[in-house]
């Protein structure tokens, strides 16, 4: 495109640049304008004037601010914290990871990082950074107001953690399973060109575009009602699938299969499918084929999905809210009890604080997934 | 691959439709003609308040649910009601009234029709926003220096990634009473602005989360597409004297038209559940969508009860809407389908 039939007049360019920063700044500025507000005292994160709910004049005068010294040496902190994560951490999840279990290794990884990277930051660092404002004469005067008392109030006093690990428990089981059940069905899928294929997939196209309201309609009154329902069969141990996270999981990993199956099929269908009959040559059956041949080189198409997986079952609101009660809900629908007794302006950035919490794991999986949620979004629109 | 093979790859993935969605529709649709009560018993109940020298008693008949003896639950009667839970979400005779006098307007102060009204406006209007501003970013990005377009990405992935009832809950703390955004409005145009006191200005931000939300998807589904545009076309286009608007408008446009559908259809289908925006913006009082009416029926009211033969029937109302959605598309692949047969 350098031609110069193709080169562009200036005020083209300018006006597309132009837009391009205006899109990102309109992208950006209500997730960061809510990270900004969570740290604040309540009355500077509902100021009039956006210079006050960034700077925070009443929380700087409460005595919750960084200095110049702190903001330095946290931006420093975190500088380094990041690109150790993305040069070292590999290096030593390789190295200690049992071989062939390198997901459960990168899991394991992460989440000590993640300690250790919370332990520093939020523990040791500010200790540190105490004394040292207090020799450093007017660099450690604060200027910044700042606080996290908010985030300690949700994840403290109001128990937000629970319902992180409620989260976390639905999430994680949605993903595994539907992805175990998913992989199958989609190689299946891919292999066969039979109409029967053909209409199991058009079933689940039909069954992506229903309503989740329609589904819960049909779940509800069986869910409550089934431990009289099970009885005969189970006798005295039969469940009240009302409230429990496994019903919920089973839930969304079967309003997830059409879009997982879908997916999963177009990048089995990139894979020639010489290289497994070359293995049926060599005398495997269809399972050996799969598991020996396929499951090595399907893992980028398995992971885009998984992530996709994770968006659903992490994202829902409509499913949990009505399938779980309050002792087991997750994170999405426990932030709507903040609604109710949102009646003080504390109250609301105590919301903000949650909504934040629950963007950040968000925010994580596009920093190192991106690239496979671009691939991921591409590879639907192009077979679909 | 043998029917049996393909069987057992495909059996758990299917068992679990069938179990988890087709099973649920039956039952929805068998729950929409059947409403299910608690027994009510009309029992005698003597009251009696200390008072001087004789207690004064009074007795009154009370209607009480019938306590099961063993369960100790209270038990229900399920009755065969026909169409009635239909006529109770449709409100038919309240149409036919306001048709007849000529108050067009009032039909859509029952909660079906609003509904209706707001989810086909929703997917009419953010519809055409999504695929124009999509298309603006990713030709914007394909013009920008190929440094940039890593960062750009990761920006505008943020909004497309975002738990939507997070995502609406962050522009509402813009706009609410005192937020920031508000604020601003209300300095620059010296008068009082509250954004969710009256419905019009609620939907106007719900369009605007809606595109915010789904123009970062179809932007990366047009940016992959805008990298196999043929060079060979465009260049002869040029010769040709096309200029640059019309080299879009009868090359590049063209090209992506396959993609153009597909986010169209992706579109109607997840713009016609619209719910978490209800949620987030907390507007049930203004503006409520089809999805939402089901779900309100389906959380307990006030006395635990839950209305789920009204909302069976308010989610098979739903569903035609679907079905209308998805013929077209579906006789589209199904030619296609016999097409690539022959």
């Amino acid at each position: 495109m350098s031609s110069k039939a193709t080169a562009q007049p200036l005020s083209l360019k300018i006006a597309s640049g132009a837009f391009l920063a205006f899109w990102c700044v309109l992208a950006a500025f209500p997730i960061v304008w809510i990270a900004v507000m969570s740290v604040k005292s309540p009355r500077d994160a509902f100021a009039a004037s956006a210079w006050d709910v960034i700077t925070g004049p009443a929380t700087r005068a409460a005595g919750n601010g960084l200095s110049v010294l702190d903001i330095i040496v946290g931006l420093a902190f975190l500088y380094f914290a990041i690109r150790w994560a993305f040069t070292r951490l590999p290096g030593l999840v390789a190295r200690f990871a049992p071989p062939g279990l390198i997901v459960l290794g990168w899991l394991v990884g992460a989440a000590a990082y993640g300690l250790v990277f919370v332990l520093l930051f939020f523990g040791v660092l500010p200790a540190v950074m105490d004394v040292i404002n207090g020799i450093a004469g007017p660099l450690g005067t604060p200027v910044l107001g700042l606080t996290t008392e908010h985030y300690v109030a949700v994840w403290g006093e109001n128990q937000f953690y629970r319902n992180f690990m409620n989260s976390m428990i639905v999430t994680a089981g949605v993903v595994t399973i539907s992805l175990t059940v998913g992989t199958l069905a989609g190689y299946g899928l891919a292999r066969s060109g039979s109409n029967l294929a053909f209409w199991l997939l058009i079933l689940a196209l039909v069954f992506r575009a229903l309503p989740h309201s329609v589904l819960v309609a049909g779940y509800l009154p069986w869910f409550i009602n089934s431990a009289e329902i099970l009885r005969p069969i189970f006798g005295e141990l039969s469940p009240t699938l009302y409230g429990q996270p496994w019903a919920v999981i089973a839930v969304l990993v079967s309003i997830n299969q059409p879009f997982t199956i879908w997916m999963l099929r177009s990048f089995f269908q990139n894979i020639p499918a010489e290289l497994d009959e070359a293995a049926r040559v060599d005398g495997c059956s269809h399972f050996q084929a799969f598991r020996r041949v396929i499951m090595p080189v399907m893992w980028p198409g398995v992971i885009t999905t998984g992530l996709f997986s994770f968006l659903l079952g992490y994202n829902d609101f409509l499913v949990t809210s009505l399938l779980l009660d309050a002792q087991n809900q997750t994170m999405v629908p426990a932030i709507a009890g903040y609604f109710n007794r949102e009646t003080t302006t504390t109250d609301q950035v105590e919301a903000v604080a949650a909504a934040v919490s629950i963007t950040a794991p968000l925010f994580l999986l596009v920093m190192v997934f991106q690239r496979q949620i671009v691939s991921g979004l591409t590879a639907g629109a192009v077979k679909g | 691959m043998k029917f049996k093979t393909f069987f057992w790859f495909v059996g758990p993935s299917v068992f679990m439709m069938l179990l988890f969605i087709a099973a649920p529709l039956v039952s929805v649709f068998i729950q929409s003609f059947q409403v299910t009560q608690p027994i009510m018993q009309q029992i005698e109940v003597e009251t009696c308040t200390p008072g001087f020298l004789t207690q004064t008693c009074t007795t009154e008949v009370k209607t009480v649910p019938v306590i099961d003896e063993v369960t100790g639950k209270t038990q229900t009667t399920t009755e065969w009601v026909g169409l009635q839970s239909y006529r109770n979400v449709l409100q038919m005779d309240k149409v036919w009234a306001a048709l007849g006098s000529g108050n067009w307007g009032d039909i859509l102060q029952i909660d079906f029709w609003k509904a209706l009204r707001f989810t086909l406006s929703f997917t009419l209007f953010t519809l055409p926003l999504v695929i124009g501003v999509g298309l603006l970013i990713a030709l914007a990005v394909n013009n920008a220096a190929r440094s940039l377009r890593g960062p750009v990405i990761f920006i505008s992935l943020l909004p497309f990634i975002i738990t939507p009832v997070i995502g609406s809950l962050s522009i509402y703390w813009l706009f609410v009473g005192d937020g920031i955004l508000t604020a601003t409005l209300e300095r620059w145009t010296g008068q009082d602005i509250a954004m969710f006191a009256q419905s019009w200005t609620i939907e106007m931000l719900m369009y605007f989360y809606r595109v915010w939300h789904v123009a970062p998807f179809a932007f990366v589904i047009f940016y992959a597409g805008l990298q196999t545009v043929n060079m060979d076309t465009l260049e002869s286009a040029i010769i040709d004297g096309a200029n640059r608007f019309e080299r879009l408008r009868y090359v590049i446009v063209p090209h992506l038209m396959p993609l153009i559908i597909f986010i169209a259809l992706i579109h109607l289908m997840d713009c016609y559940r619209v719910f978490e925006e209800i949620v987030g913006f907390r507007s049930q009082a203004h503006v409520i969508s089809l999805q939402w009416l089901t779900f309100d029926f389906l959380t307990p009211d006030d006395a635990g009860n839950r209305a789920i033969s009204r909302a069976s029937a308010s989610a098979m109302l739903t569903m035609i809407g679907i079905v209308v959605l998805l013929v077209l598309p579906l006789r589209r692949t199904w030619r296609d389908h016999k097409g690539g047969a022959h």
